[in-house]
């Protein structure tokens, strides 16, 4: 060819290939390394994360009976993008639901803070196995929608509600507090079930899968190297001993209040008693917003566990800890006498006392319940201007003995939501009296009364105390957790200020109170009871209180029994405590108190409609 | 020519053998990627086994390279001999396809043989690049000034094409656009070449964004570009065609003038035309978005017409009273520019919602999530998950998966994105440059047309096929199906390219005949 002028045309050519692959590499390199964007469209086309939920721990009593223990259970799961077409009139004939009601779910769902079309949403939850087996047959026809096995807690025995609490879903707080949970998952509520979330929720495993173009699973990403199985959770062991506390329930059947059960040695709750209660087996699964609903308009609150949350003026279960203040700060002596004409009198100011012999000295006091001695007590002290400058100082010195018996503060026990009770300081008068006060002013306070509250824990905290003269360990409900250890605050001595001799004095009284004063009821040829009566004045009619221990040496229980407005304290407090000391000593009851408490269990207080 | 010419092993371009190779081997083992079931052994053996498409894949590589060797051992001279007949029979193939084809997707491309289907279109490629080399190295043949020549040349393109059409295979039959290239080396002048591809970038810029409103909403885009890249290709055909140097005057007043005009015009474009648009624009684009003027807002388009009416107007007068007729035809490209602008325009105006929407998907104009569009999405985030070195041998997710559309044949550089990430694609690419530069090395060393007509129908091919399909993968490109050369999935294509490949370099080896 003659056209060497067209040779120049090889290179436009050549260059036009070059300019073309510059500009596929260029974009490749814009495609492939400037940006982690289609990675990641990537990885959510084609991995799906699916949660594998732990099983939740067992619990048991102090004996191995299982308290409550796991069911399966199913959850639908809805994923709102792939639901398109779904014949909807058969879905919800399948799981028994109205057409309104999948609506009005599908309008919540989208509305859920978090939503997204791509994931996983729940639709309905905490279908039992009954429910879901007709589901479960025809699912592969609803695109879209998924079953996820859960577990639902099941509960033995209907007692005990408060003390083991119960497991709901989480809500934003959860969620916001801890970055554990998601939407949906379960988190304990209540009792135990809350206080011991961490170690009965396990940890949640994932696995991720492969995910088709039509959303079907193909396998195991990278053979599932990057799973993570679920650890379950860990077993609970109660120190409840599970007949007494059915007992407790039992004696407590209409009536407001609580019993209390401590072993002194360990500082172990063996029973947590609080009236009205529930059912717990009614509070899971589906229904349980709806029972919870119910219970929290119930004007007798029996959502309230009162054995913690409740505080009650103690009565005169409280003048142990105050015959034991005054012992230790040297104001009487075990033989100093006070008298007493059926009461207190001071000037115009009379608290008043039923008769016995006068004057006395401290253990027939103690026997006796005498409101005079321990006002009398109380006043030497307060007034002592040669062991306190003021006042005041001995109003705190006061306080700081009641702070060491463990109360005014919470005690610690393993459950949510305790109450501190009420302690009045010197601050707290010079505040409310303006400076001017004296020991007239609080003088109901020595008996019990007045500004002075506590939980029925902290009254059995005190028996307990007394029966180990002069010590306890942190009251707590959990004995053992599997694989691990309870918190070293369940293990160690909280000693008070008051030394061991005067406690002896202290249960001397509390013994002849049962030979000899008022918690006569109580008294048994088998075993040594000590213990205190209590009868709390308040608006209305007087709560029935009840504090003790037996035997009285290496003693194994003590008690607390606080019946709200069951007059005098031996009327319910003393005979309740009697059958339960006697229920977990012998480990059953004799015949004749069997009787007993049928008619107890019987007994019933009219506390009216009125709200409280 | 009777004594024993040089062993066909020591004549032959190993180079392209070796690229040849390579390229086969990863085009395998993107098969593998991209075929390969979740779940399925990952061993050699059950990868081959030929119950699955890889296996087949194998098969058809296995048999591709004995047909090379076959194409290596026969005489050179028969494809020159033959290459009419070979044709011939090829064309009588395509037209019979349509009837004897079973329909696949609205295609009627598949013949069956016993258990084998081929596409006809592949082989037709071969046979007309040999037609076409035949026919362009027959004595006294000259493509420049013999427009007589070069409409043959077009038509022995444009027979096949229309026969590829009629089997609804648009794909396949835009492939012999790309012979326009070899024309193009041969003598075609370039200003064809020019305008063919300044028509399709009108059409595709025009219609790509005829609907995004600018200048406070009132003008498309796509005009305001049309209209500019028409300015700025006249300067450029100015500057390219009626330079002085270009235009031998006869006379010294001749050149004169041509001097004077060229400067005058070239002035006159660059401030009046291009200067005034963009002034317009400019000021149309402050005015405009002022609120106070935003009730006077007026599609800009016609007065951009005007402008570049006036432009034209004034060329071909230039052109006329200095009988320098190069303006003319410059005014005519501009006029035949606006011209197919806006046949373009109308002609998608006056057809049916749905018929728009199929032509801007088709050409990549439009997304369409669940459409079209929906394979280019799909194609990107496989590729661009890939990242630098890609998840590696049978590890992409969105292949395996099945999230790209057409894996195997059309959207095969996925896999090789997704696995074999930058590293492996940019590779890939640079050895379809290496062996695009080749062919064009080894044409250009052939004593005779023949060898280079059919070498730059070669290059013309394989170039086509990687801009559009590598450039439809990376979003760039019209989605037209078109399968990658020693990638995509099939023997009919895998075939297709191993003969043109191979003819070429039989003839090569041949050359050495001529040499002594």
């Amino acid at each position: 060819m003659s056209d060497s002028n067209l040779s120049y045309r090889k290179f436009v050519l050549g260059f036009a290939a070059f300019v073309v692959v510059a500009i596929y590499i260029l974009r490749l390199f814009s495609l492939q390394l400037l940006s982690d964007d289609y990675r990641a469209r990537a990885d959510s086309n084609a991995l799906m994360r699916r949660i594998q939920f732990p099983a939740r721990g067992a619990i048991t009593d102090r004996k191995g009976k299982l308290l409550v223990y796991n069911q399966p259970a199913y959850d639908i799961m809805v994923i709102m993008q792939e639901q398109v077409g779904v014949d909807t009139a058969d879905l919800c004939r399948s799981l028994g639901i109205t057409p309104e009601w999948y609506q009005r779910r599908m309008t919540e769902i989208k509305n859920t803070k978090g939503y997204s079309p791509y994931t996983q949403q729940v639709f309905m939850n905490q279908l039992s196995m009954e429910e879901f087996s007709s589901f479960q047959e025809k699912l592969f026809h609803f695109r879209g929608f998924y079953a996820q096995k859960r577990s639902i807690r099941q509960y033995s025995f209907p007692y005990a509600a408060h003390l083991l609490g119960d497991v709901g879903e989480v809500n934003q707080a959860d969620i916001d507090a801890d970055e554990y949970y998601r939407s949906g998952d379960y988190i304990g509520k209540q009792g135990v079930e809350r206080s011991y979330e961490r170690q009965l929720r396990g940890v949640k495993g994932s696995e991720i899968l492969l995910r088709d173009v039509h959303g079907r699973i193909k396998g195991r990403y990278q053979d599932g190297r990057y799973d993570q199985k679920p650890v379950p959770g860990k077993n609970l062991t109660l120190s409840i001993d599970l007949e007494l506390q059915k007992l407790g329930e039992r004696l407590m059947q209409g009536k407001l209040g609580s019993i209390v059960a401590i072993e002194p040695s360990t500082g172990e709750i063996l029973c947590m008693v609080s009236s009205p209660t529930f059912d717990p087996r009614t509070m899971v699964g589906r229904q349980r917003g709806k029972k919870h609903k119910e219970l929290s308009r119930d004007p007798m609150k029996p959502l309230l566990n009162r054995a913690i949350m409740g505080t009650f003026p103690p009565g005169s279960t409280f003048k142990t800890s105050q015959a034991l203040t005054f012992l230790q700060e040297g104001i009487i002596q075990p033989k100093t006498l006070f008298p007493c004409y059926r009461g207190f009198h001071y000037g115009r100011l009379t608290v008043k006392c039923h008769s016995h012999g006068s004057p006395l000295p401290l253990v027939p006091a103690i026997a006796t319940s005498c409101n005079s001695y321990f006002c009398w007590g109380l006043y030497h002290m307060l007034n002592n201007r040669s062991n306190y400058h003021t006042t005041q100082e001995a109003m705190t010195t006061w306080k700081n003995y009641m702070v060491s018996m463990g109360f005014g503060y919470r005690l610690g026990v393993d459950l949510p939501s305790e109450a501190r009770g009420m302690i009045p300081n010197a601050d707290y008068y010079d505040d409310h009296y303006k400076k001017s006060w004296n020991a007239l002013t609080v003088i109901h306070i020595s008996i019990g009364q007045a500004e002075v509250t506590l939980t029925p824990l902290q009254i059995a905290n005190l028996g307990a105390t007394i029966a180990n003269r002069g010590w306890f360990i942190t009251p707590h409900v959990v004995k053992e957790v599997q694989d691990d250890t309870i918190a070293s605050i369940y293990h160690q001595k909280r000693f008070t200020k008051v030394s061991r001799v005067h406690y002896e004095t202290v249960v001397e009284g509390m013994a002849r109170a049962v030979t000899s004063g008022t918690c006569r009821g109580a008294a048994t040829s088998q075993y040594v009871v000590c213990g205190k009566t209590g009868t709390a004045q308040n608006r209305g009619f007087d709560h029935s209180a009840f504090m003790g221990f037996a035997p009285r040496d290496n003693p194994k229980i003590a008690i607390a029994v606080y019946v709200e407005n069951g007059g005098y304290g031996a009327h319910f407090g003393v005979p309740i405590g009697a059958l339960m000391m006697e229920q977990y000593i012998n480990g059953h009851l004799s015949e004749a108190s069997q009787h007993k408490a049928e008619v107890f269990a019987n007994r019933r207080i009219d506390y009216g409609s009125y709200a409280r | 020519m009777q004594d024993k010419p040089k062993s066909i092993f020591a004549s032959i371009d190993w180079f392209t053998i070796i690229v040849y190779v390579l390229l086969l081997a990863m085009g395998w083992m993107s098969i593998c990627g991209a075929c390969y079931e979740y779940g399925q052994p990952r061993d050699l053996l059950s990868l081959a086994s030929f119950d699955t498409r890889t296996g087949m894949q194998l098969v058809w590589i296995g048999s591709s390279v004995v047909l090379g060797a076959i194409i290596l051992l026969l005489d050179d001279r028969i494809f020159d001999t033959f290459a009419y007949l070979i044709y011939g029979g090829l064309l009588l193939l395509l037209f019979v396809t349509p009837f004897l084809a079973h329909d696949i997707k609205g295609s009627l491309s598949w013949i069956k043989i016993g258990p084998f289907s081929f596409q006809s279109a592949e082989f037709a490629k071969f046979a007309t690049a040999l037609a076409l080399a035949k026919f362009m190295s027959s004595y006294g043949f000259r493509l420049q000034g013999s427009w007589k020549n070069l409409a043959i040349c077009v038509a022995l393109m444009m027979l096949p094409m229309v026969l590829i059409v009629l089997q609804k295979e648009t794909g396949s039959a835009l492939v012999y656009f790309s012979l326009f290239l070899m024309l193009y080396r041969e003598g075609m002048p370039g200003s064809i070449l020019f305008t063919g591809i300044a028509a399709v970038a009108y059409v595709v810029v025009g219609l790509r964004f005829a609907d995004e409103r600018v200048l406070g909403g009132a003008t498309s885009l796509g005009a305001i570009a049309v209209m500019l890249m028409i300015v700025v290709f006249v300067i450029g055909m100015i500057i390219v065609y009626c330079r002085p140097a270009a235009l031998l005057g006869e006379t010294a007043a001749e050149s004169r003038a041509a001097r004077m005009v060229y400067r005058r015009s070239l002035l006159e474009t660059i401030f009046a035309s291009l200067g005034s648009m963009l002034a317009l624009i400019g000021i149309a684009y402050f005015v405009f978005s002022s609120e106070h003027f935003s009730s006077y807002v007026f599609d800009i388009t016609p007065v951009l017409f005007a402008v570049c009416l006036m432009l034209i107007l004034r060329l071909v007068w230039l052109g006329f009273s200095n009988h320098l007729y190069r303006y003319v035809y410059i005014g005519l490209f501009a006029l035949g520019s606006l011209a197919t602008f806006f046949s373009a325009n109308v002609l998608v105006d006056h057809l049916a919602p749905h018929q728009q929407k199929r032509i801007q998907v088709l050409l990549g104009l439009r997304d369409d999530p669940n459409g079209v569009g929906y394979n280019v999405i799909q194609a990107k985030i496989a590729i661009g998950s890939g990242g630098l070195e890609g998840k590696g041998f049978l590890n992409g997710t969105q292949t395996k998966l099945k999230y790209v559309p057409e894996q195997e044949t059309d959207f095969i550089f996925c896999t090789v994105g997704e696995e074999q990430g930058f590293i492996g694609s940019a590779a890939v690419l640079v050895l379809f440059l290496l062996l695009l530069w080749r062919l064009i090395v080894v044409a250009e060393r052939q004593p005779y047309a023949f060898g280079r007509v059919y070498g730059y129908c070669a290059f013309s091919i394989f170039f086509f096929h990687l801009l559009i399909n590598v450039g439809m993968v990376l979003g760039l490109m019209p989605v037209i199906g078109i399968p990658l050369p020693f990638f995509s999935y099939g023997g009919s294509s895998l075939w297709g390219f191993t003969l043109l490949l191979f003819i070429f370099l039989r003839i090569d080896a041949g050359r050495s005949r001529f040499q002594r």
